[in-house]
């Protein structure tokens, strides 16, 4: 296919990893942000095919893996309500909540239907009047705009059966986060290159002047990630700290301006809380006041209530790039794709369900069923 | 829907355009229904009809049996539906064993409300189907449940065969050193299926690739092919059945992923939808494993004979990574493969 | 935050609600998508499609320069010194 297979080649990869290998002086550690790039790095293997100084850490990019607890509650009660069809990406499907996931509910009669694209969900409201229709909009700012569109769309329509329960996150307040602790040892990232299709990178600029770290736009084909990773170690060897883009063929400076208004205009930004990492002020969307109709927490009056995480998952500090999941014992062990324990073995692209199903295996012993499924 | 060019429907559709709970009740409807459209469209196929039970002639050798339901959504997809599934999975499962299938059974739970015409329609493809194979359907039962019970029709065959050769085709017969052999490329019936759940046009269309394997497997046999194990890739796709065989063998099965054929058209949805082909749905591929002597005559055959022209020597079996499935990635990283705990749904992230 | 793919515009259609959306190709699969995001598109360029939606139009002229960096980085010598 084009603009993906040519990005595939792996004589080019080699001459990356040459390349890369000749100019790490010392051992660096860079973080992606983005569960695609994740998906990509494990698939592919980039992890392993790096020299032993450069460390790939898998950051907080998965909306899969950040939604609170909470709001995935929020979900399930939702969708177990008689009138109630509740539309949903796959991706959270399988996302325990305190006690149940969607697919329980589901089976237990709900009326849950996994979509493609928020306009899927629209056009069952359409064909479904009498039913009240939820839409789980999660997702950065990548989907930001589709879901903006979408509900922009429904109020065109005058649609009184559609609503969305809004769990979107934004990127650059979480990677202030992670840089702002003091313990942070992210050297380099990789910023999120469809992320930065929609907002462009102007906001990421004043993030490596003020942390001093370089931040590289990077795509998810395999050749585009190990360019980015290159992008980033050129600019740790030379001592600076600027944004650049290693993934011009999607991503303007400005990103998407009819995009960007789009979400101006439905949404407005508040504090949210992360998995893993409490709450980031300003760091999620809301729907505005004037689209505030459309808000399924306002129209169903829920109640969100924090809850407390499982004491012995670290993904916290797995999302900091503090910890591997190699470090949890309960990886592989207690916590597998099918029971998982907290955010980051909860949706593949979490860090540990990808270490999981791509290779990195759990330690066996004669007492364990061995990591094979 | 597809007609396809069935010959129509001798009920009288106008009189009984959907089936009713009646219909299943055992009496005169239910013997109508029979009668004109199963017994109609099994008729030359069936040795006996009326009884209970078939009454068939002991084949030399052993028999193999097995047995499967269906419960395909959409019932009718670009290149078969769940008629012709229903033949074919079970008449493979029988191939897979080593056996020539013979017979069939057939049993229909219909909910109330289904069209007649549908069900027609899906009686003469399972005819068709099974003529093309040379198996008869020669037993079945009919049951119909309440609206909102059933799926439209739920469709469950059991197949009898016969191993007339002294062969023993099972995992426990692979070894070090064999290769692995898949008959062409993978995804086409979950992409057909795909495309109709999401809206996808394929230009050309993507049909299924439901098919009986049988003929395929006879061949290997009767050119005296040593064959170690076969294994249709059904559900949870290739990647799913390497980690089955890997795990009953105990031994190391090892892909190359850039030789596992896949077409443009599945390549393309799996993209947009986040999907690896590798667990996508098959009905007429399978896995052969035979000695690595054997492995360029078996491609040739299947090629050949049988058109199979994107069939593939994929792999082989390995000492190391003992029960554990492995393929080498594009840039030449080995990574171990996993089965999903479900069905792969279209994702975002 | 991710799965996003390019394709190629074949058709755009505009709604009686003034919804444009685009008959997109991927390989040989062609699917209908969004396009009220990128006004600027016209049949015959490349989309970035996300969700149902396209996100932005593939700079071609960026794409090649990418695969020239590329094919110059397969020729890769540890003697070289070479930066972007």
């Amino acid at each position: 296919m084009k603009y993906l297979d040519e990005y595939r080649d792996p004589t080019v990869a080699v001459g990356y990893i040459r390349a890369i290998s000749n100019l790490v002086t010392r051992p660096r550690m860079i973080m992606e942000v983005c569960g695609g790039q994740t998906h990509a790095i494990m698939k592919h293997g980039l992890d392993r095919l790096m020299p032993s100084g450069v460390t790939l850490l898998h950051g907080p990019g998965c909306p899969v893996c950040v939604t609170p607890v909470e709001l995935i509650n929020a979900a399930i009660a939702l969708a177990g309500q008689d009138d109630v069809i509740f539309c949903t990406f796959g991706d959270m499907m399988r996302v325990p909540g305190s006690k149940r996931d969607l697919f329980m509910v589901k089976a237990a009669g709900g009326d849950v239907r996994t979509v493609y694209s928020p306009t899927d969900a629209l056009r069952t409201a359409i064909a479904n009047p009498e039913r009240q229709v939820v839409f789980f909009a999660i997702g950065f700012e990548t989907t930001a705009p589709a879901n903006a569109a979408t509900v922009h769309q429904a109020r065109q329509r005058a649609l009184d059966n559609f609503s969305i329960l809004s769990a979107q996150v934004l990127i650059p307040p979480a990677m202030e986060f992670l840089l702002s602790a003091k313990d942070c040892k992210v050297d380099g990232f990789l910023a999120a290159g469809h992320v930065c299709t929609v907002t462009g990178y102007t906001e990421y600029e004043a993030l490596a002047e003020r942390y001093n770290i370089p931040i590289v736009v990077t795509g998810f084909e395999p050749l585009d990630i190990l360019r980015g990773i290159h992008m980033v170690l050129e600019q740790l060897e030379s001592g600076r700290s600027e944004v650049s883009n290693a993934y011009p063929r999607a991503v303007q400076r400005e990103g998407n301006v009819s995009a960007r208004r789009l979400i101006d205009k439905v949404f407005r930004v508040t504090d949210r809380a992360w998995r893993g990492f409490g709450i980031i002020p300003d760091s999620g969307l809301e729907l505005s006041e004037e689209y505030a109709d459309f808000d399924a927490r306002r129209r169903f009056a829920l109640e969100v209530t924090p809850v407390a995480e499982s004491g012995r998952c670290i993904s916290g500090l797995i999302l900091r790039g503090n910890k591997t999941p190699r470090d949890c014992p309960a990886f592989g062990m207690d916590c597998t794709p099918d029971h998982p324990l907290g955010a980051t073995m909860v949706s593949s692209e979490g860090a540990c369900a990808a270490y999981y199903r791509y290779g990195a295996e759990a330690p066996t012993t004669t007492s364990e069923p061995g990591g094979q499924t | 829907m597809s007609d396809e060019n069935f010959p129509a429907c001798p009920l009288p559709i106008s009189e009984y355009p959907r089936i009713l709970l009646a219909h299943g009740g055992g009496g005169r409807l239910m013997h109508r229904l029979i009668d004109d459209i199963f017994v109609v469209s099994f008729a030359d196929l069936a040795l006996e009809s009326g009884h209970d039970g078939a009454i068939l002639d002991r084949p030399d050798g052993r028999i193999a049996m097995t047995t499967d339901s269906y419960v395909v959504d959409p019932l009718f997809f670009p290149g078969g539906d769940i008629g012709s599934l229903a033949v074919c999975g079970t008449v493979n499962d029988l191939a897979m064993c080593g056996a020539r299938p013979l017979y069939l059974s057939v049993g229909f739970i219909i909910e109330e409300g289904f069209e007649t015409a549908l069900l027609w329609n899906i009686a003469q493809s399972m005819r068709q189907t099974a003529r093309a194979a040379g198996v008869y359907i020669v037993t079945g039962d009919t049951k119909v449940v309440d609206r909102g019970r059933g799926h439209g029709v739920f469709i469950n065959t059991a197949g009898v065969g016969v191993l007339e050769q002294d062969i023993h085709i099972a995992p426990e017969r692979i070894r070090v050193g064999d290769r692995i052999i898949v008959n062409g490329d993978i995804g086409r019936h979950g992409t057909a299926i795909m495309a109709v759940r999401e809206g996808l046009s394929f230009e050309p269309e993507i049909k299924s690739d439901c098919a009986a394997l049988h003929k395929a497997i006879e061949s290997l046999l009767a050119a005296g092919v040593e064959v170690h194990c076969l294994r249709d890739l059904t559900r949870g796709g290739l990647a799913t059945t390497l980690v089955e065989l890997a795990e009953t063998s105990g031994l190391g099965l090892s892909v190359n992923e850039s030789v596992v054929p896949v077409c443009d058209g599945v390549s393309g949805a799996c993209e947009l939808l986040g999907f690896d082909p590798m667990y996508v749905a098959n009905e007429g591929r399978f896995a052969a494993i035979v000695p690595e002597g054997e492995a360029d005559r078996v491609v040739e055959i299947l090629r050949t004979i049988h058109g199979m022209t994107e069939c593939a020597d994929i792999g082989d079996v390995i000492s190391s990574r003992s029960g554990r499935a492995t393929i080498r990635g594009m840039l030449g990283v080995e990574r171990v493969i996993q089965m999903l705990s479900g069905e792969q749904l279209p994702r975002i992230c | 935050m991710c799965l996003a793919i390019p394709g190629r515009v074949l058709g755009i259609d505009t709604d009686e609600r003034s919804v444009r959306t685009g008959r997109i190709e991927f390989g040989r699969m062609v699917k209908s998508v969004d396009m009220t995001l990128v006004p600027e598109a016209e049949v015959g360029c490349y989309v970035l499609v996300h969700a149902g939606f396209a996100l932005n139009v593939i700079d071609e002229r960026e794409a090649e320069l990418t695969l020239g960096y590329f094919a110059e980085m397969a020729q890769y010598d540890e003697t070289d010194e070479r930066g972007e």
